[in-house]
């Protein structure tokens, strides 16, 4: 198949599709998983052909009026729009206000353009709004243009928010999923798998004991605090859709090493570990939208940790696992009872196993 | 998490691995019967606490492999007709059949739902009288009753909009399948430890005493799969063999006596296709003739479905045991997780899947 791309590609414009296995879109191209990775990786990517593209981080940083700037974009077109934690519109501003804080930069400026559907309540419009209002205040930054389009009645579902932001990239910040080596210790900030468990839970109508909220939150501040405790902070990236298990295999690639994490370590509340006992999901691949996993040189994770622990966002900072020689490219996890298996990327979306 | 964590020690897991390793003195040949053992095994590194020599394989109770080519094209076929709301467990979704999956069926605008229950279809189609709700009723005796009951209530409230599409195996005829084959290389068994909560284990003793082979009821945490196996190489190298129970905290020798009612009321034992493996006699449920208003297979007339494997999947090779996944020639070339060939690439519990992203730490 590279052969006809290649080849197709250089003859002119009537390029073939690079892909033969599927001839419709589906939802796992979508799901964060391998299949989205191919996605971009055969559709648009190649395309597109720019070193700032092809590194495939959250955002893209670049120098422009003497300034280093990042700049990125994200669409939300979640289902419950409302869900305990917060709203599609907190969602939006935060997601894009992390993924500029994932490149070491502090964000500055949103844009943010609304799809919505003929016949969507104001009230419920209004609501996200004030949502993004509080959202934008959190985070420090400002929503300065957009756009509205409203669509007919059934041909959305309510409504979709895209967001784009830019920021300036800290000073001495070398952030780079490249830029992982053998020895750093991976750390999180707090119990994983809260979002996607929130979701799911209002989406398919599971009611728990206790609610389980989103995490949603900025977590520029907290990047900043991580940032000024020590300058070999290597890698940062907010573990959302696709989950932890998606980040450690896009880094063991980027990077060309192994990563190895320790399932006893992980930290996970007891609701979602529940939940997920209940689902047949493995919450190492459930969505986080409050969560960062920073990459640390081994002499500077200690104090990194201490300055995360002291930040309302970082409390429950933990190592989770390190960077290795040993198995580039591959994702290892060391087991509860102290057996060693594969953490690989998702094929599509997760399901809910029969029993 | 209380009764769970007791079952994940790693002290625990590491008596017991010495334990299996001080008595073990030949090679031995052991088969999980259920996909969530597999999947237990895998998640957990559990084969790499093992003695070299003692192999475990992974046997068909992975009710998402071993359900028929022909099944899910039947399924799909009916999926994709107007009015129809055909209703799964997810991990039916992506399995495929033979030019597509339900997945596919729902991105081209059939309605589609993965639901967690059986019940929850009988609520849609209470919700939803002018369109006819499917549920796939898919797996082993553990989630029989369910659908059983499931099928039991829309009969009672005169549901006529409901139906199930009726794919039940089961497992004492599988292992007898196993255990005649010329070829067979089990030794010894870890029963199914749900398969039994729901109908006891008093149908192994005649399998354990005509084949001379242990079979040990097991449960599904590491340590129960530990202390199945431990049990299960003890009996070998006593030179016994016998059914024993290791999951006493969910299994009782007769089972769920109320829930085998609800079955026997409701199904028949038929024969039915194994995919991978063939056909079975006895070996799977049918709707009674009281309820064929409800069979879906009945009210569906979907034609001749003539469904053809791939021939280069050997998935009837690796779920009977006789061949590991790596040992296929399409695997991990032209058979992966994103493009299956067979069933056992599909489901997290099926045992090419659980190869093929094990595998990958070798490079």
């Amino acid at each position: 198949m590279d052969n006809v791309q290649q080849g197709d590609i250089a003859s002119g414009p009537a390029c073939p599709i690079p892909m033969t296995e599927y001839s419709t879109v589906t939802l796992a191209h979508g799901g964060g998983g391998k299949l989205t990775q191919q996605l971009i990786q055969r559709m648009f990517v190649p395309q597109f052909d720019n070193e700032m593209l092809g590194r495939l981080h959250d955002g893209a940083v670049f120098t422009a009026g003497g300034a280093r700037l990042a700049f990125s974009t994200d669409s939300y077109v979640i289902k419950p729009i409302f869900f305990p934690g917060g709203n599609i519109g907190e969602l939006a501003v935060n997601g894009t206000v992390n993924d500029l804080a994932m490149c070491g930069a502090k964000p500055l400026y949103l844009s943010s353009a609304f799809i919505i559907e003929e016949g969507f309540p104001m009230d419920d419009l209004w609501k996200i709004v004030l949502g993004m209002q509080a959202a934008a205040k959190n985070a420090g930054v400002g929503l300065v243009t957009g756009d509205t389009k409203v669509v007919d009645r059934g041909k959305g579902d309510g409504i979709f928010i895209t967001t784009s932001g830019i920021g300036i990239v800290e000073p001495g910040a070398a952030i780079d999923p490249r830029n992982a080596r053998a020895g750093d210790m991976i750390i999180v900030n707090g119990p994983i798998a809260v979002h996607g468990i929130a979701i799911m839970s209002v989406r398919e109508g599971l009611s728990f004991d206790t609610e389980i909220r989103s995490d949603t939150a900025p977590l520029n501040s907290l990047v900043e605090v991580i940032l000024k405790a020590g300058a070999d902070v290597h890698v940062l990236r907010d573990p959302t859709r696709g989950g932890v298990a998606s980040v450690v295999n896009e880094i063991a690639q980027s990077s060309r090493k192994g990563i190895l994490l320790d399932e006893a370590a992980l930290p996970l509340s007891e609701e979602v570990r529940g939940a997920c006992e209940i689902l047949g999901f493995d919450p190492l691949y459930v969505a986080n939208e409050g969560k960062v996993m920073a990459f640390v040189a081994p002499g500077a994770a200690e104090k990194v940790l201490r300055a995360m622990r002291a930040h309302p966002l970082g409390k429950d900072s933990v190592i989770i696992g390190e960077v290795v020689e040993e198995h580039p490219g591959v994702a290892v996890m060391k087991s509860l009872i102290g057996g060693a298996r594969v953490v690989d990327m998702l094929s599509g979306e997760q399901l809910p196993r029969i029993c | 998490m209380k009764y769970v964590d007791e079952y994940r020690d790693r002290e625990g897991a590491k008596k017991f691995a010495r334990m299996i390793g001080t008595i073990t003195t030949r090679p031995w040949t052991i088969m999980e019967i259920c996909g969530g053992q597999t999947h237990t095994i895998v998640k957990y590194g559990v084969e790499s606490l093992l003695p070299p020599g003692l192999t475990l394989v992974h046997g068909p109770g992975c009710p998402v492999c071993v359900t028929p080519l022909a099944m899910i094209d039947r399924a799909i076929a009916i999926a994709s007709r107007r009015g129809v709301i055909f209703t799964s467990f997810g991990d039916m979704l992506r399995v495929p059949g033979s030019s597509r999956d339900l997945l596919a069926v729902k991105a081209e605008g059939g309605d589609v739902r993965m639901v967690y229950s059986p019940l929850d279809a009988l609520k849609i189609a209470r919700d939803n009288p002018d369109r006819s709700v499917v549920f796939f009723g898919v797996g082993f005796e553990t989630t029989a009753p369910a659908n059983a009951m499931a099928v039991f209530q829309a009969h009672k409230e005169g549901l006529k909009n409901f139906s199930l599409l009726c794919s039940h195996v089961l497992v004492p005829p599988a292992i007898n399948a196993i255990l005649s084959s010329p070829i067979n290389r089990v030794q010894g068994f870890l029963a199914a430890g749900h398969v039994c909560t729901v109908m006891g284990f008093e149908e192994y003793f005649p399998l354990a005493d005509r084949f001379r082979v242990p079979i040990v009821v097991t449960g599904f945490e590491p340590l129960d799969v530990l202390q199945g196996i431990y049990m299960t190489v003890r009996q070998l190298e006593e030179g016994r063999h016998e059914v024993e129970n290791q999951y006493t905290r969910c299994v009782r020798r007769e089972g769920n006596v109320p829930a085998q009612e609800l079955l026997r009321r409701v199904f028949r034992v038929s024969d039915r296709a194994w995919r991978g493996i063939g056909d079975i006699p006895s070996s799977g449920y049918a709707l009674c003739d009281e309820y064929e208003a409800h069979d879906a297979e009945k009210i569906f007339d979907v034609g001749a479905i003539s469904a053809q494997e791939s021939p280069l999947c050997i998935a009837g090779e690796i779920l009977q045991g006789l061949k590991k996944p790596h040992e296929c020639a399409a695997f991990g070339g032209r058979c992966t997780p994103e493009h299956p060939l067979g069933a056992p690439m599909v489901s997290s519990e099926g045992a090419c899947a659980a190869y093929y992203h094990f595998g990958s730490m070798h490079g």
